[in-house]
């Protein structure tokens, strides 16, 4: 315990730091031209994830000192009227919801730590694929920085039924269902850059679109949990376990398998075989739905999480055969992604050849550069950057990159 | 031999599925690669489509067949309130998730590749950006206003007339400690836990409130009707008392006593009538993972009648003269009568 406490804390400086290079590398290092409001939303979601972590770590990571403190040093901070297996433990006037308000403080931000790069990365895969503009991309900023701010205010709702004052309950009822609108918006402008588009559905593609899928399921769940009065009941139910499990689990490892199968030709000069992309992605979307939709029902009927074993309980043995399913299809969806993993070490070395700099016809900087980029990226000077990255299908021309200077007949966006 | 088989058959699927994907590759080539990638492109708007209908078809089987396996009528006043709030939920967002669903993959399936179609440049529209962030704020003021509504009903305080029952949690089972005739809990304090000296909650003997002060462990019992308020401790790490029936739930925090109230509603008799299960008792479920057992954590509540109560009440001896035998009029009362038995033999 004490070498996961310090273990913890490593992990926390090196993401500090880690998240520093992030802030200071978008904000001091962009090319010529490349203002703000001309980034990627790739680059603008792991600008708001790094100041997240930046902000929210430190706290765990005083939490954690602490924890510490308690466990070697004889301090009361966590305990308080304790007696284990008969034994009085002498601490007093400790509490130990004070760790719970310090692990959530950061554990809710930590939510949109993991989820803000997949929806910055399914942005961009939706806009190049479809061969659209991403619509709205002012918006998709102002909820991306929303969600940023709101992402500090909400943790509490963690705590419904830890004896919070009710009154504090209510505020974050509030604060937590307000998060709900800039995620509403985010998902209409993912539908709205679908609508009317030419899609090509490569493995990153559908990725991007089961990450939305999964992002609207997941998220409409979280207007139970965040309201405190269903809470009351769904709390730590197998509710919860499908909630999280869509909304920040599969979602994000969806964005993430997105953004790998999207920039692996970059990253390795190599294509990923894509026929075992399309059956990863299958067997993992509709395994996941199978997996965890039908456990909200389960939530639902009162069933803690955690529990290995119900066979014990009155209330809770209604599911045997429902549990049996469960575990089968989650064996097979785990054992395909082994099989990316396969696919991903395999495909570094034999995939098929990339031929031109720019497969997937991007406006982004990185397709600008040679398949196999050397150091410093490119060979001669660092490109100029003339407009937005989502100059797509415009005046007739299937993708204009950044690099291009503005025409002088060009319509304005 | 099980788990060899299973192993076989997953290395043997990887092998088989991988052969699939490599082969597919090399047609791709013979085949001319824009052409077969058009036709994957086909097979996935495809499948797109299938998807959502037969998900679609899937979360009503699955509906169909689960509903009647969940909640059930709530046996509390708060558990009413509980499951309306759940309801409008479900219908609010049951409406936005099938429409956003149908939206997301009729248009993937819809606006597919194709030489015909030029994609349309369409970067923003102010208005159509309003219309979606007004729409949810509104609907969302909604349902914040139907909960905190709710929920201030629920932990508001409980009424002058409700019975107090102490539950503590421990590593794994549930211990009751009811007031006695008084009405009061009498004071504890950990460090006189002592199970030895028959004092496992801690009672302070010099404190009157305690003399009557009735502990039992695992089975609770809670009259139907009548408002019950429950304080909450812990001894040793965080529990949580979880009633699925009643809708309610409260950590049992060491160190920060708790409190919830409700009305249970039905008695255990009319409960088994309702669900149709000749076992059904009322449990209580630890739903915060409290260690090895904390599956296994579970009490019993008997809810019955004001009568029913009284008798079981009556028939348990307060804690003060399980500790204290001496004290204990009914046992000096036999001792006397022995003493005198004996001098008469």
């Amino acid at each position: 315990m004490d070498l996961w406490i310090v273990s913890m804390a490593l992990f926390v400086v090196s993401s500090l730091l880690g998240g520093l290079n992030y802030i200071s590398t978008i904000l001091n290092l962009r090319t010529k031209g490349m203002s703000m409001t001309r980034l990627p939303l790739t680059i603008w979601a792991m600008f708001f994830t790094a100041v997240l972590g930046v902000l929210s770590f430190p706290v765990l990571l005083s939490g954690l000192i602490l924890l510490l403190f308690d466990r070697n040093l004889g301090t009361s901070f966590y305990l308080s009227d304790i007696v284990v297996n008969g034994e009085i433990l002498p601490n007093e006037g400790g509490s130990a919801i004070l760790f719970q308000h310090l692990f959530w403080f950061l554990g809710h931000p930590e939510v949109y730590i993991i989820l803000l790069p997949a929806m910055g990365m399914v942005s961009e895969i939706l806009s190049v694929n479809s061969r659209k503009p991403i619509f709205g991309y002012m918006a998709m900023l102002g909820s991306l920085f929303a969600i940023t701010i709101l992402a500090f205010l909400v943790w509490a709702h963690h705590m419904f039924v830890t004896g919070l004052n009710p009154f504090l309950g209510s505020i974050f009822v509030l604060l937590t269902l307000l998060i709900a609108v800039p995620s509403a918006i985010k998902v209409f402008n993912w539908l709205t850059t679908l609508w009317r588009g030419n899609i090509r559905f490569t493995p990153a593609t559908l990725f991007a679109i089961g990450f939305v899928s999964l992002f609207i399921s997941g998220g409409l769940t979280g207007i139970f949990l965040g309201n405190s009065t269903i809470d009351i009941h769904l709390h730590d139910t197998m509710f919860v376990v499908a909630h999280f499990h869509i909304v920040m689990g599969v979602a994000s490892f969806f964005g993430m398998f997105a953004g790998v199968y999207h920039w692996f030709p970059k990253m390795f000069g190599r294509y990923l075989n894509s026929t075992l992309g399309y059956i990863h992605f299958w067997v993992t979307m509709i395994g996941s739905y199978l997996i965890f939709w039908p456990m909200h029902y389960q939530g639902l009927a009162g069933i803690p999480r955690r529990y290995l074993d119900k066979r014990g309980w009155v209330s809770f043995n209604d599911f045997p055969e429902l549990d049996k399913m469960i575990t089968i299809v989650s064996i097979i969806v785990f054992a395909m992604q082994l099989m990316f993993v396969f696919n991903f070490i395999y495909s570094i070395f034999k995939g098929r050849k990339v031929t031109s700099t720019n497969p997937w016809g991007a406006n982004t900087l990185e397709w600008t550069t040679p398949i196999r980029p050397g150091h410093g990226n490119w060979p001669g000077e660092i490109p100029e950057v003339h407009r937005w990255p989502y100059d797509y299908s415009k005046d007739g021309r299937e993708f204009i990159p950044q690099t291009e200077p503005i025409g002088e007949n060009e319509s304005k966006h | 031999m099980q788990t060899f088989f299973i192993v076989a058959i997953l290395g043997l699927g990887f092998l088989i599925t991988f052969q699939i994907a490599k082969a597919s590759e090399y047609v791709a080539v013979l085949r001319g690669e824009e052409k077969a990638r058009k036709q994957t492109n086909k097979v996935n708007a495809f499948m797109l489509l299938a998807f959502l209908i037969i998900g679609m078809i899937g979360v009503y089987y699955c509906n169909e067949k689960l509903k009647g396996k969940i909640l059930g009528e709530p046996a509390s006043d708060h558990g009413i309130l509980v499951d309306r709030m759940l309801y409008i939920t479900i219908a609010l967002t049951g409406i936005v998730f099938v429409i956003t669903q149908i939206c997301l993959f009729w248009f993937a399936y819809k606006y597919q590749e194709s030489d015909k179609r030029k994609a349309y440049y369409y970067p923003h529209n102010n208005k159509l950006e309003l219309i979606w962030t007004v729409i949810p704020a509104i609907t969302l003021t909604v349902l914040v206003g139907f909960g905190i509504f709710y929920w201030y009903k629920i932990t508001g305080k409980a009424p002058e007339n409700a019975m107090i029952v102490e539950v503590t949690g421990k590593q794994f089972g549930w211990e009751f400690r009811y007031p006695g005739k008084d009405g009061v809990l009498g004071k504890k304090y950990f460090k006189n836990v002592s199970p030895e000296k028959n004092n496992p909650a801690g009672q302070l003997w010099e404190d009157k409130y305690n003399h009557d002060d009735v502990f039992m462990e695992q089975e609770m019992h809670l009259v139907v009707n009548k408002p019950v308020k429950l304080v909450i401790n812990a001894k040793d790490v965080i529990h949580d008392v979880g009633l699925a029936h009643f809708r309610m739930k409260m950590d049992a925090v060491p160190g920060t006593p708790t409190t919830m109230w409700f009305t249970p509603t039905f008695t255990t008799k009319q409960m088994i009538e309702k669900t149709g299960k000749p076992d059904f008792v009322y449990e209580i479920s630890c739903d915060q993972m409290c260690g090895k057992g904390h599956y296994s954590m579970r009490g019993v509540i008997v809810v019955e009648t004001q009568e029913e109560f009284d008798a079981w009440l009556a028939a348990k001896k307060p804690q003060y003269l399980v500790a204290n035998p001496d004290k204990d009029p009914a046992a000096v009362k036999t001792d006397t009568l022995n003493k005198v038995a004996a001098v008469i033999n």
